[in-house]
């Protein structure tokens, strides 16, 4: 088990001027064949103008277990959407 | 990651004749989005560098005459508003660095021409929050300004540009208004409060008018950046935009603007001003603005009292990285 093929995560613009979107991921020995092979698995009818490939073990992410932790702090702060502001109907351009 | 890349790529060259160049302009034509791996003129790289970094600086020095009045707002409701306005602004350099970072510039590099004073930033942070109302007159015209300045760059050539404008536009939706709202309670209030919105706008009207930048006929970066499409619209057409949209605004909440010229001409429909005046925007821009070296100063006073934090975190990830290769080794 020691010889193990990498994970790639794969993520693909799909149209011009868009981010580049996380589609899921590929097993292969290198970049130029992870690249293929996101290629063959991901864009079969037409759904990409370029690919990324990103070892999947350069990835930190974040645990979804303390979520509350990490989200909570943004509920309560109303203030940052222009909702929260009042602006009189009339007043154009704002 | 782009930076080191694209260093690699960047050889001199002569852009003239590169049969690279009319495939360029012929992708610009179809609105087609340049991305950073793409092939790209020099020109056009240095202009959205200049242009990135100098809106990424104008976002970082904005936070200070802002945060001069975080400790004295005078509510819990303005504070936390403040706070929230200031924070995104802080957030927003950051995407902008980002962006320029993609065309192979770091963010040391522009972080340093920032505080030896190469690089420029928006005229308008080099005067000073006297007042209260000021904070009200900043979020009303300075980002009412900013805002039609950045929608049409979300439509900018240049992909990682135009999509953090796309961000950035979509948070200060509330900048605006909160402003608004606090000349508007200044207004409403005490002959004392209106006044001092009306003194505020006095003094930021003029500022405000001058951050489109100079007249289409002397703006010496206008007509290549249209061609580029890296601007849609030129400084006068932004600039008239903008002023059509605040003179009812003022006048709406019993504010005058402070231009005995200003007319509205009822067959353009348009509202015209009196004469702009250059040598000021010249002299601030140059250095002689009221609060030029102050801001330079405090910027660069962040910038050296933070560097034992930045050295401190590398030397730790090192070492982390240091014992892990040892144990592996073990």
């Amino acid at each position: 088990m020691t010889n193990l093929t990498p994970l790639w995560e794969v993520f693909i613009r799909t149209r011009n001027g868009m981010a580049h979107r996380h589609v899921g991921s590929v097993h292969a020995a290198d970049a130029a064949l992870a690249l293929q092979a996101a290629r063959d698995v991901y864009t079969r009818r037409g759904e990409g103008l370029s690919i990324w490939v990103v070892p999947s073990n350069a990835i930190t992410a974040s645990d979804p277990a303390e979520k509350d932790e990490m989200f909570e702090p943004t509920a309560s702060k109303v203030y940052r959407h222009p909702s929260f502001y009042d602006i009189p109907d009339d007043i154009e351009n704002m | 990651m782009y930076t080191q890349a694209l260093n690699n790529l960047d050889l001199p060259q002569n852009d003239e004749g590169d049969p690279r160049e009319a495939r360029f302009m012929a992708r610009i034509d179809a609105e087609e989005r340049i991305e950073p791996n793409d092939f790209m003129p020099e020109g056009y790289r240095k202009t959205l560098v200049r242009q990135i970094a100098q809106h990424a600086h104008s976002e970082i020095i904005g936070m200070l005459p802002e945060g001069n009045w975080i400790t004295r707002a005078p509510s819990l409701r303005r504070k936390a508003a403040l706070l929230a306005k200031v924070q995104d602004e802080g957030g927003h350099g950051l995407y902008l660095y980002c962006a320029a970072e993609t065309l192979g510039k770091s963010r040391e590099e522009m972080m340093d021409e920032l505080v030896d004073g190469r690089a420029k930033y928006s005229s308008i942070f080099n005067y000073p929050t006297l007042t209260w109302a000021d904070i009200g007159m900043i979020g009303w015209l300075v980002d009412g300004a900013a805002i039609m300045n950045q929608i049409p760059l979300c439509r900018c050539s240049f992909g990682p540009y135009a999509r953090a404008m796309i961000r950035i536009c979509k948070e200060e939706s509330f900048h605006q208004r909160q402003g608004y709202e606090q000349i508007m309670t200044l207004c409403a209030g005490t002959p004392e409060q209106k006044e001092l919105a009306q003194d505020s706008l006095n003094r930021w009207w003029w500022p405000s008018i001058m951050m489109f930048g100079p007249s289409d006929g002397d703006s010496v970066h206008s007509a290549k950046s249209m061609a580029w499409k890296i601007k849609r619209f030129t400084n006068d057409e932004l600039r008239q935009k903008f002023i059509d949209a605040t003179v009812p605004q003022a006048h709406r909440i019993g504010l005058e603007i402070p231009d005995p010229d200003l007319k509205f001409n009822e067959e353009t429909g348009h509202w015209e001003i009196g004469e702009i005046d250059w040598e000021e925007f010249k002299r601030v821009l140059a250095g002689g603005g009221p609060c030029n070296a102050d801001r330079v100063a405090a910027r660069k006073a962040a910038q050296e009292n933070g560097a034992w934090v930045r050295d401190a975190a590398l030397a730790y990830a090192q070492k982390r990285a240091a014992r892990e290769s040892e144990t592996l080794a073990a």
